[in-house]
């Protein structure tokens, strides 16, 4: 790595956070990861700690759990609607903060806060950091912030051992990947294609090239997310990186099968996303 | 009187803005996903690679004047002014433009800019319809393909403009989401761009967005500016008192100012929507109700709630109804060099019909923001006060809302 903007080495393990011990495990076990997203307060508060340990009990390693906002200009219609569904149950960053902890008890899987930076800068950026700490977040991602402008809200989150988790994308050039990772620790998120969020028929013919850039310039685990729904895809993206992001395709099946089926649809799902292509399910 | 002498003004900094990160003072930056770094980094490099060029730059200007009708008048609205009993009002004429409003000023820059640059599509978000209608005539005189975004509410409520906007060749898509105004059109219009960035350019129609937009478009409307000076010297041979402009986003405001910044003796008042009342909800005065925060990729000041979430605006205007203000209006606030206010939809309204029967001149409702402070003002000014008001465009498009309205 030719420069280090921010002057810290990345190993991936510097915070020894239970991102990096959980990718270090599934390396040790020769397997992949799937990070599972889930929109708090989707469709309800309460619904949202139990679908978490649902999916966690059907085999997510990692949760990425969306604090909504008002214009997710990030996302595609299916986790727009989650967002709007989930503030009109009074899905707060501070309410998201204040019902974690009870959310992910006794669940070991890290979780990743996701969101926008405009409620964090409300929030109060080291406060933020601070009650996210506390409340038992590993990790936090904001769409809309790039390493650029994100000087305070780094040293905020070090302060506090959360990793920062930053996106490498198609349009990055190689010094915008080592700028991304340079930033980044836990994992870098690796964006499948251009575009919002949303599930999709086909992965991009750009990802192989996009993983191969991110892997000459660092030596954090990839995750690849945007537009991942269904097993075959799964398995496509965790031969290439080290854990695929799947959004969209469970925000929906929340929004279609939970309401009839209760939490443990969500998880009959997300066995399904583990399973090898070709059987039948779901 | 005015908020402007509270602070020593800095002069010559307020022109150097902004510096190499897009920050106007603390305001501005790019606050967008990582898919649209790449692309606005690339439109940064070709915008300032065409400031330099003559031949672009020829090119434009060509088109301003006989495309789209530049000069336009300094006009003295002799009767106006007789009426209020003080300050001479003069009206720059934006509303005399082709398309009806200055917004085909930024376009044709933009429109150019993006031909040079290889993009054989634009797209743009909509409010009232007049930047769409700009953008859509822009893309059918440089032949390129056009989809305009537009909340379902606003294509109700200006239902002439989008039928303008498909005659001119351009598709129109109604946006559902949020509050179906605006603020959603352009969420809508950044998703299209982060999809299609490759072949894609999103001509913003105001001084918002990630750098470069407010430092481009503002460049682009500069020209008002510029030809007001220039029409002042020549017409009374010294600077106007004041300068009057609605605030929007704020583009038709810091094209007018911009050349007036260093020029101490000019006090400046920008007009803000002031609604139905000054609950959140109700207005879009950002000076009067919002904080600092990030909207659509720009630190700046916007209405929202204690918990960061983007509050929803109402103003007559559609043009006005917008929960954020340009970074760079954010900093001239800051620094005090401007005064913003806030005007009622009645008090915008009632404007509307005095100019319209005193001058023969309907205004836009934006503009009428800007007239109604102008008017408000007049008879405390002394008669040798020379006040300059941007007409930034027409009341064609507000016809149906004047009609419905109980003006008359």
């Amino acid at each position: 790595m030719a420069e280090k903007p921010f002057g810290i080495e990345n190993t991936g393990s510097r915070f020894s956070s239970r991102i990096s011990a959980r990718f270090a495990e599934l390396g040790r076990q020769e397997k992949k990861g799937l990070v599972v997203y889930l929109m708090a307060g989707d469709p309800s508060l309460e619904a949202t700690g139990i679908i978490l340990q649902e999916v966690v009990r059907a085999g997510a390693d990692f949760i990425e759990l969306g604090v909504p906002f008002s214009d997710p200009l990030a996302d595609g219609p299916v986790i727009q609607r989650a967002a709007e569904r989930a503030l009109r149950a009074g899905a707060t960053l501070r309410k998201v903060l204040t019902l974690l902890p009870s959310w992910r008890d006794g669940v070991q899987a890290p979780v990743i806060l996701f969101t926008y930076y405009n409620p964090i800068l409300q929030y109060g950026i080291e406060a933020f950091a601070r009650d996210a700490r506390q409340a038992g977040a590993d990790g936090v991602l904001a769409v809309d912030l790039t390493p650029e402008e994100a000087d305070v809200y780094l040293r905020a989150l070090r302060e506090q051992r959360l990793d920062a988790i930053f996106l490498g994308s198609p349009t990055s050039s190689d010094e915008r990947l080592r700028l991304a990772a340079s930033a980044s620790s836990g994992f870098l998120y690796v964006v499948s294609r251009t575009g919002v969020t949303g599930e999709r028929e086909e992965l991009a013919q750009t990802l192989a090239p996009l993983v191969r850039r991110a892997r000459q310039v660092t030596s954090l685990p990839l995750a690849v997310g945007f537009g991942i729904s269904n097993p075959q895809q799964v398995q496509v993206v965790q031969r290439l990186a080290d854990a695929a992001v799947v959004g969209s395709a469970v925000v929906h099946a929340v929004e279609e099968r939970y309401p009839s089926g209760g939490a443990g649809e969500i998880g009959n799902f997300v066995r399904w996303l583990k399973q090898n292509p070709g059987s039948e399910a779901a | 009187m005015s908020g402007y002498s509270r602070t020593a003004t800095p002069g010559a900094e307020l022109t150097r803005w902004p510096d190499a990160r897009g920050r106007f003072a603390e305001f501005g930056g790019r606050f967008v996903p990582e898919t649209l770094m790449g692309p606005v980094e690339e439109l940064e490099d070709a915008y300032r690679e065409v400031r330099q060029d003559a031949e672009f730059q020829a090119e434009l200007k060509r088109l301003l004047k006989h495309f789209a009708g530049r000069p336009t008048p300094l006009y003295h609205a002799r009767r106006l002014s007789e009426r209020m009993g003080g300050s001479q009002i003069f009206l720059k004429r934006e509303d005399l433009l082709h398309t009806g409003a200055h917004k085909i000023n930024n376009c044709l820059g933009q429109g150019l800019l993006a031909k040079r640059m290889g993009k054989a599509r634009v797209i743009a978000e909509t409010g009232a319809g007049q930047h769409g209608v700009a953008t859509a005539t822009v893309a059918a005189l440089l032949g390129l393909e056009c989809c305009i975004y537009m909340g379902e509410e606003d294509m109700a409520r200006q239902a002439p403009n989008v039928f303008r906007m498909r005659l001119l060749g351009a598709r129109v898509i109604p946006v559902h989401s949020g509050s179906k105004t605006l603020k959603d059109a352009i969420n809508e219009g950044m998703r299209d761009w982060v999809t299609n960035v490759a072949n894609t350019h999103y001509l913003m129609g105001s001084v918002l967005g990630p750098h470069p937009y407010p430092m481009m478009v503002r460049d682009f409307q500069r020209v008002i500016g510029q030809e007001a000076r220039q029409q002042a010297q020549e017409t009374f041979g010294r600077l106007p008192d004041y300068l009057f402009a609605c605030v929007g986003g704020g583009s038709n405001s810091i094209g007018l100012f911009y050349d007036f910044l260093e020029d101490r003796q000019v006090r400046m008042v920008g007009v803000e929507a002031g609604g139905r009342s000054l609950h959140l909800g109700d207005h879009a005065a950002r000076f009067a109700g919002g904080k600092p925060g990030v909207l659509h990729g720009t630190y700046t000041y916007v209405l929202q709630d204690p918990d960061g979430l983007i509050a929803t605006t109402h103003s007559v205007s559609a043009g006005l109804d917008y929960p954020a203000v340009g970074p760079e209006h954010a900093a001239l606030y800051r620094a005090g060099r401007v005064e913003y206010t806030h005007v009622s939809d009645a008090e915008a309204l009632e404007a509307a019909r005095e100019l319209s029967r005193t001058e023969g001149i309907i205004p836009a409702l934006e503009s009428a923001h800007a007239v109604a402070e102008a008017l408000h003002r007049a008879p405390t000014l002394g008669r040798e006060v020379i006040a300059v008001v941007n007409l930034s465009g027409r009341g064609d498009k507000d016809l149906g809302i004047y009609q419905s309205s109980g003006i008359l």
